[in-house]
């Protein structure tokens, strides 16, 4: 954006207070309540089906397109771009993942998901943390438990579970799908830590996780081949 | 008011007897501020004025804009003007806005944006839209934000202020980043103001910058007077040495801010807070007494080895 953008250092981009950056996620969850326990549930249930038995991607690519969408629209470009002009840049690569899993989940055998293999154990084991784990962190914080953040509802569990989910998911496409969750992961990392947040590693642990998952499975499919 | 030592060890013991009898946070009640020339036009502004980077971005969060006004309302009964800003700073131009009109405060803001767009083109419609979201009639002093594309909308600016659409023309940077073109820029182009870091640990500036805008006539703006509320958060940890009552600071806060304004080349502050009770100290910072270039450096050396 700039000429001489090399001179800048990360925390010249940090432009809200932690306090303005959570009280986003306070008022969201204020206005969007009780809609929570719908995503959760829609999120709890995917795990679930996955590990009664392998699922074609087609329903869950829906649901997961519609709620990186609505995430987009509703978090990224209505809140979180007015104290974060950079979030005007990133929203449409949301919608972006939107279109991606959609086109990737129709054509038959487009994603197929399931719980085999070690990146699959992880995979789930990651989308349960995003589902369940992620909503009680204010309690570990000590900031307001009204500003948590929940699946479907807020970006950063939203991108860890797509990430698991892709984890235990096959297909061409899949790694293409991986790109923007992993992104998102570390750009949210980099602005805890620009905000001196303690907790910054915990997005950037989700991505490392994936590319430890995605070593494990070349790792353990090398004999047989 | 500058101090000689002596006057400063007199003071000292009137001082500390004055100490007794005063209420110990008398901020936002003293007299009118410390006003320093514009050289350019000899025009007069308060020496502290208020930043709004961070603290002002609130989004459209209601009752964080109501804080932010309240902030602008005691500014200004305090006696402030200036009110630093910048298409940077997220939504802080329009919660600005909400502010002044909140308030009625289009008259008393000595308005001070900044363009920052690296598309020479685009400039003119970015400060038009800056203007749109404080909502005043034409702005005091637009500033080319950290150089960015400075040559192209330095020349915008000198047009606009041919044309009467803003008052004065400035460039700014922050943290020593860029002071060579800065001051190559200092001495080639008929600046109003330049705004840059200064403070009582960040002293690069006293080298070439502060003498430069002296001599050259340019008001100088000051900005991260606390490094972000680093020092303070720093300073606040150590008791204020007794020596502070000498120079009327009551606080780590206005000992800096008397730093600073006691530089001779020093226009005005503009400090960030989202505090009533600290914009009323800070703009309290810029009246009473100042300390002399000897105990400056005492100040500054006290604060070094803490
Ligand atoms: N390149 C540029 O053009 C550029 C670069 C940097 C800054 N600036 C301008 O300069 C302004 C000031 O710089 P800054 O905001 O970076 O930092 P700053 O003014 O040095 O520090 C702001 C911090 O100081 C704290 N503070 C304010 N008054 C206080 C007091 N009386 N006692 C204790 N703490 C106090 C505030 O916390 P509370 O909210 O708790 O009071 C706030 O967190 C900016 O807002 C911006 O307008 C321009």
């Amino acid at each position: 954006m700039m000429s001489d953008w090399w001179t800048y250092r990360p925390e010249d981009f940090l432009l809200f207070s932690p306090r303005t950056y959570w009280r986003t996620f306070e008022l969201h969850n204020e206005a969007l309540w009780p809609l929570h326990i719908l995503t959760v549930a829609a999120g709890l249930a995917m795990v679930l089906l996955i590990l009664r038995q392998p699922q074609q991607g087609r329903w869950i690519g829906v649901l997961l397109a519609s709620l990186w969408v609505f995430v987009a629209w509703s978090f990224l470009w209505n809140r979180y771009a007015a104290i974060n002009w950079l979030i005007v840049y990133l929203a449409p690569a949301f919608a972006l993942q939107a279109f991606g899993i959609l086109v990737t989940a129709f054509p038959p055998g487009g994603l197929t998901i399931q719980r085999r293999g070690v990146a699959g154990w992880i995979g789930l084991l990651l989308a349960v943390a995003g589902l369940m784990f992620y909503p009680l962190l204010p309690f570990l914080t000590g900031r307001p438990w009204t500003s948590a953040e929940v699946f479907g509802i807020a970006p950063d569990p939203t991108a860890i579970v797509t990430l698991g989910l892709l984890l235990a998911a096959h297909g061409r496409a899949r790694p293409f799908l991986l790109v923007i969750p992993l992104f998102w992961c570390l750009f949210s990392g980099l602005t805890l830590w620009t905000m001196d947040d303690r907790w910054f590693w915990l997005p950037i642990l989700a991505a490392v996780a994936v590319f430890v998952a995605l070593g494990l499975r070349r790792l353990t499919r090398r004999p047989a081949s | 008011m500058t101090m000689s030592r002596r006057t400063f060890v007199q003071a000292a013991a009137a001082g500390a007897a004055a100490a007794s009898i005063l209420p110990p946070a008398a901020f936002g009640q003293s007299a009118a501020p410390l006003t320093r020339p514009i050289p350019s036009s000899g025009e007069r502004i308060p020496a502290v004025g208020l930043g709004s980077w961070i603290t002002f971005n609130v989004g459209n969060d209601p009752v964080r804009r109501d804080e932010c006004a309240d902030v602008i309302d005691a500014f200004f009964q305090a006696g402030g003007r200036m009110i630093d800003s910048s298409p940077m700073y997220g939504s802080s131009q329009p919660v600005i806005g909400y502010g002044l009109e909140k308030l009625g405060g289009q008259g008393k803001v000595f308005s001070a944006d900044k363009v920052w767009t690296s598309s020479a083109s685009d400039g003119l419609k970015q400060i038009e839209r800056s203007r749109g979201y404080w909502g005043v009639e034409r702005f005091d002093l637009v500033q080319v934000h950290n150089l960015v594309s400075w040559e192209a909308h330095l020349q915008t600016l000198f047009e606009m202020k041919a044309s009467g659409q803003v008052r004065y023309v400035g460039i700014t940077t922050s943290h020593g980043r860029r002071h060579d073109l800065f001051e190559r820029i200092m001495r080639a182009h008929p600046l109003d103001f330049v705004q840059f870091t200064y403070n009582v640990v960040d002293r690069e500036a006293e080298n070439r910058l502060l003498p430069l805008a002296a001599e050259r006539g340019i008001a100088v703006i000051v900005n991260r007077p606390f490094r972000r509320g680093a020092l303070t958060q720093r300073l606040e940890r150590e008791p204020l040495p007794a020596w502070a009552q000498v120079i009327g600071a009551g606080s780590w806060a206005q000992l800096v801010l008397k730093f600073i304004l006691s530089h001779p080349a020093v226009t005005v502050a503009i400090p960030a807070t989202t505090r009533v009770d600290h914009v009323r100290e800070n703009v309290a910072a810029a009246s009473g007494v100042f300390p002399d270039a000897k105990m400056r450096e005492r100040m500054a050396s006290y604060v070094h080895d803490l």
